[in-house]
């Protein structure tokens, strides 16, 4: 049973170095990731920097450390599509289908996908927080709430990922997953990621308060702009839990379906 | 001549059959501007409010914005378009034909321009249903002049990306370089509003001026003293990448 484990656990971490190489061996997979998302970043808080002059603005040391956290999650997000992509094209190549036939756990395939997608949502947090630090960001709770901020974007890349291995396994086509990025979007503006809910318009507004992306933002945002609270923390961690999970129920139904009807 | 409108026509005609034939790969570039749109509305619509924004709907402020996205996407499909006919190896069959190449490039590019006219119209569309302004008959026509022209730019910058690195790998260079220079001007927010960096960039960005020729029908009068600095930055660029357009084309030799 250990033994078991252990070799499952060799194969996930050892799909999860390649899925990582891959992502930086491929500027279309790696780019959209780390480039649009600063990119935008960048120019969000240079056209938009005036908003914190609004009164009803949540008091906060600059845009820029409003925006940090919406930029993280939106690079999270398209980072779960871009392993979505990513296995879809192992699928595409017959390079999953090699793996199912191995002896080892196909759930640990997807899992290894995962993982890979958890550590490149690290390596996005510490990013945006290099980013921050060099612009002259002060994170409010210090190292402790960095290392909070570095926990919460990788679980969050991780939940997007199921979700994105889900469709990944379900369609077995790059196009079809590649095709859900303006979905990224329209998720990422009807929450609090780039403003404040009591300043969106409606119905955005109003759908921002319910969006789990809302609370998983406000988590991320929070030990930047202002102190921890308990209450806001565990909502971030049940919203990450809630898509989490769905995300791999999903893909554990999707891939019975697919090793069940090879394709 | 005439076979070199023929030429023009038939690349064309190829473009819109790629259009009917496979609807689902051009319904991202037609929707992505609109969803733009409609969510930048929905998360700055507020900035209105700030003092010295010239403009009391955000919808009309960005509507010219999202058309010269759109325009920037059109764009840079034709140069993803025309590396994936390069790998195929069809490209090699046009070069070998006696067609002269800068006679491909207009094909590559009117088709570009007119394409740009579909997500403007779906934008356009949607944007006057969720309260933009009228822009008048004159201002309608500045801005689709504007949005065809801006879509001949960026697939000039197509082109010259796809013949230089002659694979689809480059997508992701040719549509966010062009989704940078529309984004790095008074997009979000009058000069005088933009902060920091943004503000310098604006200030010596050429599409700065494109964005205000298309702006003004939205959110004011139509004047030639607005108009024609759209139209001097627009043919400044076009004709520096049409140059390196051309460039690539020469080089290109066959396999």
């Amino acid at each position: 049973m250990i033994e078991r484990l252990v070799a499952n656990a060799r194969v996930v971490a050892a799909l999860g170095a390649r899925s990582v190489k891959q992502t930086a061996r491929r500027p279309q997979l790696a780019a959209p990731l780390v480039i649009f998302p600063t990119a935008l970043l960048a120019i969000q808080t240079g056209g938009a920097g005036r908003a914190v002059d609004l009164p009803e603005f949540p008091p906060v040391e600059s845009f820029l450390a409003f925006m940090l956290a919406g930029a993280m999650v939106q690079s999270v997000m398209l980072a779960g599509n871009s392993g979505g992509i990513a296995l879809a094209l192992d699928i595409e190549m017959g390079f999953t289908d090699r793996l199912f036939a191995a002896p080892i756990s196909r759930f640990g395939v997807v899992l290894g996908r995962l993982a890979g997608t958890a550590a490149l949502g690290a390596m996005i947090a510490l990013w945006f927080v290099a980013i921050g630090l060099i612009f002259g960001v002060e994170f409010e709770e210090g190292v402790a709430g960095v290392l909070w901020i570095v926990v919460l974007v990788s679980a969050s890349s991780l939940a997007f990922g199921g979700i994105g291995a889900a469709i990944a396994l379900k369609s077995g086509k790059a196009s079809v997953v590649q095709g859900l990025f303006p979905l990224v979007f329209v998720i990422l503006f009807l929450s609090t990621a780039f403003f404040p809910a009591n300043l969106m318009l409606e119905p955005a507004a109003s759908v921002a308060e319910y969006n789990p992306l809302s609370f998983i933002v406000e988590g991320i945002r929070e030990p930047i702009v202002a102190e921890f609270q308990l209450a806001d923390q565990l909502e971030a961690v049940a919203a990450i839990l809630g898509i989490g999970l769905f995300g791999i129920a999903l893909s554990w139904v999707a891939l019975r379906a697919r090793a069940r009807t090879g394709g | 001549m005439r076979a070199n409108v023929e030429t023009v026509r038939a690349l064309v005609r190829r473009a819109m059959n790629e259009i009917t034939r496979v609807p689902g790969a051009a319904i991202p570039g037609v929707l992505a501007p609109t969803i733009f749109f409609l969510g930048l509305t929905a998360v700055f619509g507020n900035l209105t409010l700030l003092p010295g924004f010239d403009s009391e709907s955000y919808q009309s402020f960005l509507v010219p914005v999202s058309m010269m996205q759109g325009a920037a996407f059109t764009g840079a499909a034709t140069g993803v378009n025309l590396a994936r006919d390069i790998e195929a190896g069809w490209f090699d069959r046009l070069l070998s034909s006696p067609a002269p190449r800068p006679v491909l490039l207009a094909g590559l590019v009117l088709s570009a321009s007119l394409r740009s006219l579909i997500p403007a119209t779906f934008l356009l569309i949607v944007a006057l249903a969720v309260g933009a302004h009228w822009p008048g008959l004159l201002g309608l026509i500045v801005a689709y002049a504007v949005t065809m022209m801006m879509a001949v730019v960026a697939a000039t910058w197509g082109t010259s990306l796809a013949l230089k690195f002659r694979t689809q790998s480059a997508a992701p260079l040719m549509q966010v370089g062009m989704l940078l220079l529309v984004l790095t001007t008074t997009a979000y927010a009058p000069l005088d509003l933009l902060s920091g960096w943004l503000q310098e960039v604006a200030r010596v960005n050429p599409v700065t001026q494109v964005v205000e020729a298309a702006r003004q029908g939205f959110v004011g009068d139509v004047t030639w003293a607005d108009t024609w600095p759209g139209l001097l930055a627009l043919a400044g660029l076009a004709a520096v990448f049409t140059f390196f357009a051309l460039r690539g084309m020469r080089r290109m030799t066959i396999n």
